[in-house]
């Protein structure tokens, strides 16, 4: 466990080193998160039919997406591509480490790092200025944040089946052009997804997706009741499980295949 | 207990092929051509606790698959590998513990973190005791004079330091074996000797068995009591670097620096390999004349000022039997 702690703790300190990248992506999803909110009232004014979630819960829900939106955005861990492509990944497999725990530590302080960087300015101007409510009660909070841990673990873990596809396309950059915007509409970054309709319900609610973001957020605003929050976290849970176990097979296939290049 | 065995190892990649120009690129959506390549055909060796030993080859022979093999990284196709006792690949983690490796073109350590805290990365990674891990980096910070780059980032240390970091890195959790993949490749004559020293003195002192892959025959004549040389896949010679020489070639130089001009040599039973000015290199068999011989020869029509006899350069040697290897 030690080699993997320090290991997510080096990589911790080396991306603390990107802070202008943190503040022009704060900029940038503060910009976005004032038009988004911009045309869900304009769409709320124009109509008169009861919505299933109210204007003041959307607010808080985009400027929650604003905040977290580094979760459901991947892109390829440029490092890992040049080890692949170098061949410097056979270091990683000289370590008396399981390859698979390595990559998902990586991906998990690629994941945290940056969160922590754009989350916290992101809900204090929010909060402050912008209409982004406090939690309807205590154990929302708590919901939110189990659900908040859960949502990281997952994206780390998702982002660890991007890093491993890297073994076979050795460029990743298709995968992270696509995977990303399928994820922002079934997550709920685009339209929350309460407003989907019924039938599309059912399909999202299976999906993984939501675990992303949708879920950390309904619980936030109370739309989840806390009461309700441990089949949702669960179903995070289940899911993230299950991209690991997808991974480890992937990993085993691909380490079978690989050719270290060079040397 | 033999420290490395491997018996009749075989390992092929398959390489796809693009054709040329646009029209290759098009077919090769439809139809991908591939070609095998065979990285090793049937290569057996064995080595005891405490050796080291130099694998010697030309690009593409083989060799770093076989240490990629050896360190749990590379499948074989087929064939027998144990490394003290444990399949690599079957128990890569546990192998992964009880060796070291240095590749000299790649370093093992994190490009933006500074020295000290890649060494504290390793010591964690390998669960290396503190009071070990202490003594260790203690003892071989100093052995390789690295301690004033301890807290230097890891992309500012030139090539030279580098490559001794890289050698301190790969032997903080003491390990018994230690594979060298052209650990002198760049490296200035101040460092290369530094680091042979280290070689030499890790293999005497410590007892760490050491494979040692370089195209440096100046490495490999200073460190390396036996040899193995592969080629295509195939090992071509196994044995002390004096056998190899002798079974490659008997011949032997003589160079002689003459005091007036140049003299006659064609009756005297040697090639005449070169001249620069007063200076002839001969080549000689000493199975058909002896090396008196023929210095009492040359003596006897010449004014002599200096005279030198030599083996042929081990990179003479060693081309020679990859030629052999090639036809």
């Amino acid at each position: 466990m030690r080699g993997y702690a320090s290991f997510l703790a080096a990589r911790m300190r080396v991306l603390l080193q990107y802070r202008a990248a943190a503040l022009a992506g704060f900029g940038t999803q503060l910009f976005w998160g004032l038009i988004r909110v911009m045309i869900f009232e304009a769409f709320y004014r124009s109509s008169t039919a009861a919505q299933p979630m109210t204007m003041d819960e959307v607010r808080s829900y985009i400027w929650l997406g604003q905040a977290m939106l580094i979760l459901v955005m991947w892109g390829p861990d440029t490092d890992l591509r040049d080890m692949i492509r170098t061949g410097g990944v056979a270091y990683e497999l000289l370590r008396p480490l399981d390859v698979y725990w390595v990559w998902f530590t990586r991906c998990l302080a690629q994941r945290t790092i940056p969160l922590l960087f754009r989350a916290v300015p992101m809900f204090l101007v929010a909060g402050l200025f912008l209409g982004l409510q406090a939690p309807p009660s205590p154990g929302s909070a708590v919901a939110w944040l189990g659900a908040t841990l859960a949502a990281i673990l997952m994206s780390a873990a998702f982002a660890t089946l991007i890093s491993l596809s890297l073994l076979w396309t050795i460029s990743g950059e298709g995968m992270c052009r696509i995977l990303p915007v399928v994820c922002w509409v079934l997550s709920g970054l685009i339209v929350p997804l309460p407003l989907y309709p019924d039938w599309a319900q059912h399909v999202i609610m299976a999906l993984p997706f939501r675990g992303l973001a949708d879920t950390p957020f309904r619980l936030y605003i109370g739309h989840i009741p806390a009461s309700e929050s441990v089949p949702a976290i669960a179903h995070q849970l289940v899911w993230t499980s299950a991209m690991v176990v997808i991974g480890r097979l992937m990993l085993a296939r691909g380490l079978r295949r690989v050719v270290v290049q060079g040397g | 207990m033999a420290a490395v065995t491997v018996e009749d190892l075989v390992k092929t990649f398959r390489v796809a092929e693009r054709q040329p120009g646009t029209l290759g690129a098009l077919r090769g959506v439809v139809r991908r051509r591939h070609r095998t390549v065979h990285a090793l055909e049937g290569v057996s060796f064995e080595l005891q606790p405490g050796e080291l030993v130099g694998y010697i080859g030309p690009n593409g022979a083989g060799k770093s698959t076989t240490v990629k093999i050896l360190s749990g990284i590379l499948v074989p196709d087929s064939g027998r590998c144990e490394v003290l006792g444990r399949i690599p690949w079957r128990e890569r983690v546990a192998n992964a513990r009880d060796i070291g490796v240095v590749f000299g073109q790649r370093t093992q350590l994190w490009w933006d973190l500074p020295v000290v805290e890649s060494f504290e990365l390793l010591r964690d990674i390998y669960a290396v005791p503190h009071e070990r891990f202490r003594a260790a980096r203690a003892e071989l910070v100093e052995l390789l004079d690295i301690g004033p780059l301890m807290d230097t980032p890891v992309r500012q240390l030139s090539l030279g330091q580098r490559m001794r970091c890289d050698l301190v890195a790969s032997l903080l959790h003491s390990p018994k074996m230690l594979y060298l993949d052209e650990p002198t490749i760049g490296l200035d004559a101040v460092s290369k000797l530094a680091v042979r020293e280290f070689i030499r003195r890790l293999n005497r002192e410590r007892g760490v068995t050491i494979i040692l892959t370089t195209h440096d025959m100046d490495d490999i004549e200073a460190l390396c009591s036996r040899v193995i040389v592969i080629g295509s896949g195939r090992i071509l010679s196994d044995g002390p670097l004096e056998a190899l020489r002798a079974r490659v070639t008997t011949e032997r130089r003589l160079i002689v620096d003459l005091a007036d001009g140049a003299g006659p040599f064609e009756s005297v039973g040697a090639e005449v390999v070169m001249r620069e000015g007063a200076r002839v290199h001969l080549r000689f068999d000493p199975a058909r004349v002896s090396a008196p011989e023929l210095i009492a020869r040359i003596t006897n029509g010449n004014a002599i000022r200096d005279l030198i006899v030599e083996n042929p350069p081990i990179e003479e040697v060693i081309a020679r039997l990859y030629g052999e290897a090639d036809r």
